[in-house]
């Protein structure tokens, strides 16, 4: 019941922050909306029993990336989008019920011709999340991906300075 | 934790790869190469040394038994090694060509051919996995590699376009892919395409799985350019570097095409997804066919060509019999050898200065007569891509396409065969203006007119090899379709599956 609650909780906020991240007029507000979503996803692996993915996203994500994120708007000096001018809140709000009614209908069809996916078992996730676990599958199982993965990131590096530094003819 | 023997399979691996590991292994030579010998002029051949042997390895393996290799995650034998080739020689050819052609454009970097050969890395894992995270690291890896390659020559407005136009739609469908993926593995548990159906049949999600082969095929049909997700292709081969357009245009589709009969033969059950095959089939081949007609600069035609082209292989999909994954197979093989001659000999005949992206057909009035080993070759090729008789393109039309009668889609060859009809127009087109027009009669031309076409000998040899393919593929294509069907049928298939 608590972790049920908990994913609603998560993944309200981490819609919301998403639709803020795209609605935000500032650069810096959205890329700050991108990190609250990031948390809220992080929390999401936390309750998946996924500790080492929950806190991996934390550190990388929403640390080392974001704070790359906000270096680049920062230093490029982005000016504010111009205010667009004042959404109608009852055609909002009037779009929002109606939506959610629309979704309660398709729901209740749904389950009545019995073509919803069943939720897996809570039980399933337990005990996969640790380090251990992970890193004995990402060098043994996924070795090959794991290098070529490598490989992947390595090209994407040289093209990076390939295009930008190159001095043309 | 137990960590004794989980590597005791890597040198029976690494043999059963390695021609991969080898092209993985010398490409990141030829990077350390560039760093201290900015664009030594032996680096591309390097690469072409390493393409030849590891093609040669793979001549080797085609009559191999089945099996798999990293724990399950790739193919090996016969089917991994013939789309193995397919995608190397699109590599070797194409790399062949390119030495001149970008020293031409004065985009010779050394860095080029290593990142040629990363994708050629990728396109091998996509081409043989045997497990969607691979197919998925191996198409990430070839993508990556061909956004850098068509954005090459940056200073030019059409090819950064292009260029950025690719990345970006490339993204989104990698999205889609990555969405399919995850249903998947969701809907069954697993994520080995082997595996896949009994997981499926355990589990009864199936709205979700449905969900995720629909998500899966948006993603593959992007980087096939089937339509209606084509958008992209004719800018994109008209932006890019002619030769790296005929590299990308080959061996990308023959890795995403193998890719897709492996998905579709090891873990979906047929009888849903023929019919959408075939109206995408369908689709694909009529606006690849009739917006080709219209088009006056030839690397786009070739592009609006190879769009239909991957309409002509859908249908070898939509039959969805062993023979129609065979003939689609061997019609790869063909589509690969004609279009990397195509590229070449316009890649060969570039004047505008701007990667052929403005200079129309019509400006190359009466080239045959004082360039007769190109205005010869094209003749082949273009032959050979309408599908005439005594080529290889006939012999690929017919392996896709009566596979498909015998599956009851008679109505999908009719389209089929209208559509390829429709292709002599644009195709011969190019050699009317080729060969039977002057210079005179088109004012357009007098620009070309003082300018030296110089066919360097690499290059000659390269459409040359193309065209005795061609015609060896005409005359005997028997043994390589015996090959291809081998893979699908009899006692110890590659992919009746599995240890």
């Amino acid at each position: 019941m608590v972790a049920q609650l908990l994913f609603f909780l998560l993944a309200i906020v981490a819609i919301a922050a998403a639709l803020g991240m795209l609605i935000a007029r500032n650069p810096v507000n959205s890329a700050l909306w991108l990190v609250l979503n990031l948390f809220c996803i992080a929390g999401l692996y936390l309750t998946l029993n996924a500790q080492f993915i929950g806190i991996i996203q934390i550190l990388v994500y929403a640390g080392a990336i974001m704070v790359l994120f906000l270096f680049v708007i920062m230093l490029l000096n982005l000016a504010e989008l111009p205010r667009r001018e004042d959404i109608d809140w009852k055609r909002g709000a009037a779009f929002i019920l109606g939506m959610g009614v629309l979704a309660q209908l398709v729901y209740i069809v749904a389950m009545s011709f019995d073509v919803l996916p069943h939720p897996p078992a809570a039980q399933e996730a337990v005990a996969t999340g640790s380090a251990q676990v992970l890193a004995r599958a990402l060098f043994t199982e996924y070795a090959l991906p794991f290098e070529v993965i490598g490989l992947l990131l390595l090209v994407a590096t040289i093209g990076a300075v390939m295009l930008a530094k190159r001095r043309f003819v | 934790m137990d960590l004794t023997n989980i590597y005791a399979s890597l040198p029976a691996d690494l043999v059963a790869t390695f021609s991969m590991v080898l092209v993985a292994l010398v490409a990141l030579a030829l990077v350390v190469w560039d760093a201290f010998r900015n664009n030594a002029p032996g680096i591309p051949w390097a690469g072409v040394v390493a393409l030849g042997v590891a093609i040669v390895w793979e001549l080797f393996a085609l009559g191999d038994a089945p099996g798999t290799a990293w724990y399950g995650m790739v193919r090996t034998g016969g089917f991994a090694a013939f789309v193995n080739i397919v995608v190397l020689i699109g590599a070797l050819l194409s790399i062949i060509l390119s030495v001149p052609y970008l020293r031409e454009i004065r985009h010779a970097h050394g860095e080029v051919y290593a990142i040629i050969l990363f994708a050629t890395v990728g396109m091998m894992l996509l081409g043989t996995a045997n497990n969607l995270v691979a197919v998925f690291v191996g198409l990430e890896t070839m993508s990556i590699s061909l956004y850098i390659l068509t954005g090459l020559v940056r200073e030019d407005e059409g090819a950064t376009e292009s260029a950025l136009k690719y990345f970006l739609l490339g993204a989104f469908s990698t999205g889609f892919f990555l969405y399919g993926i995850a249903l998947l593995y969701g809907a069954t548990g697993t994520m080995d395409l082997a595996r896949m159906s009994e997981g499926l049949a355990a589990g009864e999600n199936l709205v979700m799985f449905w969900a995720g082969v629909g998500l899966l095929l948006v993603g593959f049909l992007f980087k096939v350019s089937a339509a209606p997700f084509h958008m992209w292709t004719p800018d994109v081969y008209q932006g890019a570097p002619t030769t790296l357009t005929a590299y990308m245009s080959t061996a990308t589709k023959a890795a995403t095409f193998a890719s897709l009969i492996l998905v579709l033969y090891a873990a979906l059950p047929p009888e849903r997804w023929t019919m959408v095959l075939a109206v995408i089939a369908v689709l694909t081949m009529v606006v690849g066919n009739v917006l080709a007609i219209a088009q006056q600069n030839v690397k786009r035609m070739l592009a609006y060509s190879s769009i239909a082209h991957a309409g002509y292989v859908l249908v070898g999909l939509a039959a969805g019999t062993p023979a129609g994954y065979a003939g689609a197979l061997f019609y790869l093989l063909v589509y690969s050898i004609m279009n990397i001659g195509a590229f070449g000999v316009m890649a060969l005949l570039e004047w505008d200065g701007k990667e052929g992206q403005t200079q129309t057909l019509n400006s190359l009035a009466g080239i045959g007569p004082r360039k007769p080993l190109l205005g010869a070759t094209m003749v082949v090729f273009m032959f050979a891509l309408v599908g005439f008789p005594p080529l290889g393109g006939f012999w690929g039309k017919v392996a896709v396409f009566a596979p498909a009668v015998e599956a009851g889609l008679t109505w999908l060859v009719i389209v089929g065969v209208l559509a390829s009809a429709v292709s002599a127009y644009y195709y011969l087109r190019v050699l009317y203006v080729f060969w039977m027009r002057s210079p005179e009669d088109e004012p357009e031309a007098a620009a070309v007119q003082d300018r030296v076409f110089a066919v360097p000998v690499t290059s000659a040899a390269v459409l040359i090899v193309c065209v005795v393919l061609l015609l060896y593929f005409g005359v005997r294509p028997g043994g390589i379709l015996e090959t291809t069907a081998s893979f699908f049928a009899g006692p110890g298939a590659s992919m009746a599956l599995l240890p």
